[in-house]
């Protein structure tokens, strides 16, 4: 019972910080969908952070983690502390600038515009939100797992994941996405800290790290056995998914200026560490503490091993911390979302919902928001009912296809010979691969090409980038009018 | 924009780090070091370095974008 009092205490606490925001909302769509470009270094770190470490970093890591070892903070941690702030600094600064100038709140419209293509912009717009609502179920499915493991099944998963869609819902739709980056930067610290309070409080009674360590398998202690060289060399692939997913994008757009990019580069890595060592470590340290787990069960040894270990209070700010990493995610996703049916499909194709002939009013564009965020909200719970599957796998799949989009905004931002046929034939192949992997993949643990270690992200991203460039060299070269308008300093130099 | 010397050698330094990513040195060692598993101990190690790369990668290259504030008003 105190756990569940605590873990409400604890959504109440997340509602409040989100909806506080409401009173800096200036009621205009640019406010609601992007706050107004004027979020600050340090919100935008904890928000571009917390957004990306989800219940994948947290149930999925140590879940994976009890069945393969220590190798998964090589494959996933490590390498997105180089990937992603790399692709922050490479990409992010560039699509926020670009974002800037043209007033996007959307992928879509950047690319629509950049190759100057309505159909690019729908394929692209339907391809994003397959592979979103994926990443959407682990976190309702990760609430279920996670309130129902901590309150010892009296509150059943299906009440626990309609609990995070409902406070989630409730507060993007009040605060918009400076609710979500405020109560993402309040999440990121619940979970970072209590993360490692749970590491330290578990380890401790399992009576310290080094004793519990050596009642550990020595397999799961190296990479050799669970992981072959080839799957960490491609699995690095994998981190270049920020490149894509929509709601980093839009978190990129919040940015008050490019400059505001330097915290987020600069402490992304050590923020991965801190969130994965522990989960990891507590994944090993489970295979000994509450052994015998079988394939998707693992996803909640952590929550066992909590309840195990620190029961009560302690237990119920515990699962606090799992549901606001697991918050964190889905708020921005559901966003994000939210925004690209508003401004893709409603706002682009002129449905009129109001008087203003042209387009959308800014009231009718927070209304229509508000509204697909709930769709997506209702459709992924839905889903999540009746799916059951591995956390960590259902991650790794929506991970694969937002990477394998990489080559498509590598080529936007960096050649201006690429052109709308290659970007049309590169989608295409991704979803094609795609397609034939997942049906290869889905039901063979561990599956990899061939079972040769090279996971099918490395291949469909080659194929996608190769097919980009051939698309683009056999085509029209696009016109002068769209150099001119996205690399203006390229022209500027050219013309001088 | 010119690249400098020093912008060449962190670029450089960022596809050593990269490929210093694939440990395949340790890939059998189960040993525990300083309390860690060896192989994990060098991925943290990996994410302090790439922590520090990166800030001298904002801070020596001359990024276009990082520093010029509102380029496009």
């Amino acid at each position: 019972m105190i756990v569940t009092i605590v873990i409400f205490a604890y959504l109440g606490l997340v509602l409040i910080v989100g909806t506080v925001s409401h009173k800096f909302f200036r009621g205009t769509g640019e406010d609601y969908f992007v706050a107004s470009r004027t979020i600050g270094p340090f919100v935008l770190l904890m928000s571009l952070f917390g957004t990306n470490m989800t219940a994948f970093s947290i149930l999925g890591a140590s879940g994976e983690a009890y069945h393969r070892g220590i190798g998964v903070f090589g494959l996933m941690a490590s390498s997105t502390a180089l990937v992603a702030p790399c692709v922050f600094f490479f990409v992010g600064t560039r699509l926020w600038s670009i974002g800037k100038r043209h007033g996007y709140f959307t992928q879509v419209q950047y690319f629509r515009e950049r190759w100057n293509s309505n159909g690019f912009g729908l394929l692209l717009f339907v391809v994003i939100v397959a592979l979103i609502v994926p990443y959407l179920l682990i976190g309702v499915m990760g609430g279920g797992i996670t309130l129902h493991q901590i309150t010892k099944g009296q509150i059943p998963q299906w009440l626990g994941g309609l609990l995070v869609g409902a406070v989630v819902f409730i507060y993007v739709c009040y605060g918009g996405v400076r609710g979500t980056a405020w109560a993402n930067t309040f999440q990121t610290l619940v979970f970072m800290t209590l993360g490692g309070a749970a590491f330290f409080i578990i380890v401790h009674k399992m009576g310290g790290l080094s004793a519990s360590l050596a009642q550990v398998a020595p397999d799961l202690l190296m990479h050799e056995t669970h992981i072959k060289p080839l799957e960490l060399l491609t699995y690095t692939c994998i981190p270049l998914s920020v490149g894509m997913f929509p709601h980093i994008f839009m978190h990129w757009l919040t940015a008050k200026s490019a400059r505001t990019f330097r915290y987020p580069v600069m402490w992304y890595p050590i923020c991965v560490a801190i969130v994965w060592i522990p989960s990891v470590l507590l994944g090993i340290l489970g295979s000994v503490d509450i052994p015998g787990l079988k394939g998707p069960e693992a996803n909640s040894i952590l929550v066992q091993m909590i309840e195990r270990h620190a029961p009560g209070v302690l237990a119920g700010l515990l699962g606090a911390g799992v549901f606001a990493a697991i918050m964190s995610s889905l708020d921005s996703q559901s966003l994000s979302i939210g925004s690209m049916f508003t401004h893709d499909i409603i706002r682009h194709y002129r449905v009129r919902f109001d008087p203003v002939k042209d387009g959308l009013s800014e009231k009718g564009q927070v209304l229509i928001g508000r509204l697909f965020v709930f769709g997506i909200l209702c459709l992924t719970y839905l889903l999540s009912l009746v799916l059951n599957r591995s956390i960590f796998k259902l991650a790794v799949w929506s991970f694969t296809g937002f990477a394998s989009l990489f080559p498509i905004v590598i080529a936007a931002l960096f050649w201006k010979r690429s052109t709308k046929y290659g970007a049309f034939a590169s989608v295409i192949s991704v979803v094609v691969l795609w397609i034939y992997f997942f049906i290869q993949g889905w039901e063979a643990p561990g599956y990899t090409v061939g079972g040769s270690g090279v996971m099918p992200v490395a291949v469909i991203l080659a194929v996608s980038a190769v097919v980009m460039i051939i698309g683009s060299l056999i085509s029209k070269p696009p016109d002068s009018a769209i150099i001119q308008k996205f690399f203006p300093s390229q022209a500027k130099q050219t013309d001088s | 924009m010119r690249k400098t010397f020093s912008q060449w050698v962190l670029y450089i330094a960022l596809v050593v780090l990269f490929l210093l990513h694939n440990d395949f040195w340790l890939w059998d060692n189960p040993k525990v070091v300083l309390g860690l598993p060896i192989g994990l101990l060098y991925h943290i190690g990996f994410c302090v370095a790439a922590a520090i790369l990166m800030a001298l990668i904002v801070n020596f290259v001359r990024s276009y974008y990082l520093q010029n504030e509102d380029i496009d008003e």
